[in-house]
């Protein structure tokens, strides 16, 4: 296979290929989608037209896709600073929920009360709890050096656990039915909603906003250079005099900030209650929408869109086509390999081994 | 007396380990090769569904676990090809082989939900297994945990004395270095990284047919992360990996006995203690950190690409 052609390094990186790049990923990953349904026996151009236009051809719908994307785009663009830095948080999951867990207990304590102040006490309860929750493991790869891929992660099932501890034990609603559900939220627990009769929420603005604040900060702040050079050259960095347990602690703060931001306006904005599972997954989606956006807020803000929709694509295609819905992380794993993959181009290009034709070699 | 509650009370502990046995032992050739393969639980996840998949549809034990490690195998050739041909990053490669892996395994499992399999056969050697305690302790497993202490000792055999596993550590520790030399340093790591994806997969098979011989989504619930751990724990030497999945084993099964004995702790809590041990351990290897260091393959995680 490698014999026909060769990669060569280009001069320098191609910054067209930064931005065809995901756009071949997608294009790939729908190409194959239908050949995968097609496979499973399903007509592949409505397999596709359920899974990307359906869920999107109504206002409801559209609601519905920002409301899925707020969470993907708030952690993407928290992950993507960190990412850049070389920092690897991938317990944005863990801290979305104790962010949830921060804000909605503060809900529950307070939930026969009518206060103004009740919602932005959760919001910031909210981001202070996912940035308990990831300087567990920027103080233990600061002070001890441990690798925080592995303790961001594990303390994500740890997260899941004390889910599961107060849903099923002291923050179980007395009035339940012994369903593991926490009471209903007061109203002014409750985020405002934008359109009526659908889910869209001023969470939405919170997300917009925070890809603004993170668009600042990348490009027009001293901090998004420091975390630009500490990845791209970490011993420069050190020369330069850039400490780099503080980017460490800085990046591991915002993204478990970001995703304990998340988590608490999923709870206010779209579920309304404490459930057993809060999130269905979008610590790690946005890992994806992360790397697909660029690292860049701007570009997260479309790939959380974009993800967003496979979700959505997932529910329909369980009621149209009576699929699991598992075919979501199909689609979304099948779509990060394929950008990895094209992402090669940036750097390298493909060269053709020149063989000279038979024709001159006989001269 | 003692021996009563003893007994299968080690019993367990194997069940426990020996997932973790083969995971953590292909991910310590893997990382030795210079690779870093995050996707360990996608691979064992993969394994478990095929595997289990297998076993009902065929009833063979064996060929379930045939199947289990040429998933694991074919997942790992997507990591392959992504990370030493086509130079991408080694830790989102992984993260996205596992992400793929829960998504495919749970849709290919969703028709197998509630199905069940008998499990492995015990061992039962006449006379031998009959012997009291000591019959059922070393002769009263499945095949697969036979195969895992093998598969650690043929390891390190080939690690450490043998003249490929040579050029395998040479590759990992300076992979300019080996090119040089003339070792194929590509294929190299791509043998490694597929022995690994086997290994996950015979780990994953191993969940699902043996430890809990049923299929439920997510199964493997962060083993492979764990093993990835135990790797750094064992500072990449295969016995001691096996002692660490032993003794995670042993922490696995301390929140059955606690129930058991009417410990007035919430199950949750229990839970717990694999993945809050997993940090402590992480902690306390890495903590001195220029032995971390010198422990580590040197090209741990970088990509290689050949100049001229």
């Amino acid at each position: 296979m490698l014999a026909l052609f060769k990669l060569e390094r280009r001069p320098e990186t191609s910054r067209a290929m930064v931005y065809c790049s995901p756009l071949i990923a997608v294009v790939l990953t729908v190409f194959t989608a239908m050949i995968m349904f097609s496979l499973l026996g399903v007509d592949p151009v409505k397999a596709i037209t359920v899974f990307f236009i359906e869920p999107i051809s109504s206002v409801d719908g559209i609601a519905e896709l920002c409301v899925k994307a707020t969470p993907l785009i708030l952690i993407g663009v928290g992950l993507s600073l960190g990412f850049k830095a070389d920092v690897w948080n991938i317990g944005a999951e863990g801290q979305l929920i104790i962010g949830a867990l921060s804000g909605g207990g503060l809900a529950l304590a307070f939930y026969d009360q009518e206060s103004i102040f009740l919602l932005p006490a959760m919001l910031v309860f909210g981001i202070l709890g996912g940035m308990f929750w990831a300087a567990i493991p920027a103080f233990l790869k600061t002070r001890y050096n441990t690798n925080e891929i592995l303790t961001s992660l594990m303390l994500t099932y740890v997260g899941l656990l004390v889910l599961s501890y107060l849903i099923h034990g002291p923050w179980k609603d007395p009035d339940g039915q012994n369903f593991p559900e926490s009471r209903l939220f007061h109203e002014s627990a409750l985020l405002p909603i934008l359109i009526d009769e659908t889910r869209l929420n001023l969470g939405w603005f919170v997300a917009l906003l925070v890809v603004a604040l993170g668009w600042v900060l990348v490009s027009r702040h001293v901090i998004g250079f420091q975390i630009k050079v500490v990845g791209m050259a970490a011993m420069a960095a050190s020369f330069a005099g850039f400490k780099e347990k503080k980017l460490v602690w800085l990046t591991l703060l915002v993204s478990g900030g970001c995703a304990g931001l998340a988590g608490v306006i999923e709870l206010s904005g779209a579920i309304g209650q404490i459930v057993p599972s809060i999130s269905p997954g979008y610590g790690f989606t946005a890992i994806i929408v992360a790397f697909l956006g660029r690292l860049h807020p701007v570009g997260v803000f479309f790939a959380g869109l974009l993800m967003a929709l496979t979700y959505l694509g997932g529910d329909s295609a369980q009621i149209s086509l009576n699929m699991p819905n598992a075919v979501t992380g199909v689609f979304q794993g099948m779509l990060l390999f394929f950008l990895l993959a094209s992402d090669v181009l940036i750097r390298y290009r493909f060269k053709f081994s020149q063989s000279p034709p038979m024709s001159e070699r006989q001269q | 007396m003692i021996l009563e509650w003893l007994l299968p009370a080690i019993l367990t502990i194997v069940t426990a380990a020996t997932p973790l046995v083969f995971a953590a032992v292909g991910e310590a050739v893997v990382e030795k090769a210079g690779v870093l393969n995050l996707g360990v639980e996608g691979m064992m996840v993969i394994g478990a569904i095929t595997a289990f998949a297998t076993a009902v549809s065929t009833e063979s034990g064996i060929l379930a676990v045939i199947a289990g490690a040429v998933a694991g195998l074919a997942l790992s050739l997507i990591f392959g090809v992504l990370t030493v041909y086509l130079q991408s990053n080694q830790v989102a490669t992984g993260l996205s082989l596992t992400i793929f892996g829960l998504g495919l395994s749970a849709l290919i499992g969703h028709s197998y939900v509630g199905k069940t399999f008998s499990g492995l056969p015990k061992l039962q050697l006449p006379v031998i297994s009959e012997i009291p305690i000591l019959g059922q302790l070393v002769f009263g497993h499945d095949g697969l945990v036979y195969l895992s202490v093998l598969s650690v000792m043929a390891v390190a055999w080939f690690l450490n004395r043998t003249r490929a596993g040579l050029v395998l550590r040479a590759v990992g520790e300076n992979h300019e270095a080996a090119h040089s030399i003339g070792y194929p340093v590509r294929l190299v790591r791509l043998s490694a990284i597929l022995f690994g994806g086997a290994m996950a997969g015979i780990g994953g098979a191993y969940l699902s047919i043996c430890y809990t011989p049923l299929w439920v989504e997510n199964m493997t619930a962060g083993r492979g992360w764990i093993a990835l751990a135990l790797v750094v724990f064992a500072s990449w030497r295969p016995w001691r990996a096996f002692f660490g999945a032993y003794l995670f084993g042993s922490i696995t099964i301390i929140q059955l006995y606690a129930q058991g004995m009417g410990v007035e702790v919430s199950a949750a809590f229990l839970s717990m203690l694999p993945y809050v041990a997993t940090i402590i351990v992480l902690v306390l290897i890495s903590r001195d950190s220029i032995r971390a260091r010198l422990n580590a393959p040197a090209c741990l995680g970088k990509n290689f690409h050949a100049t001229g």
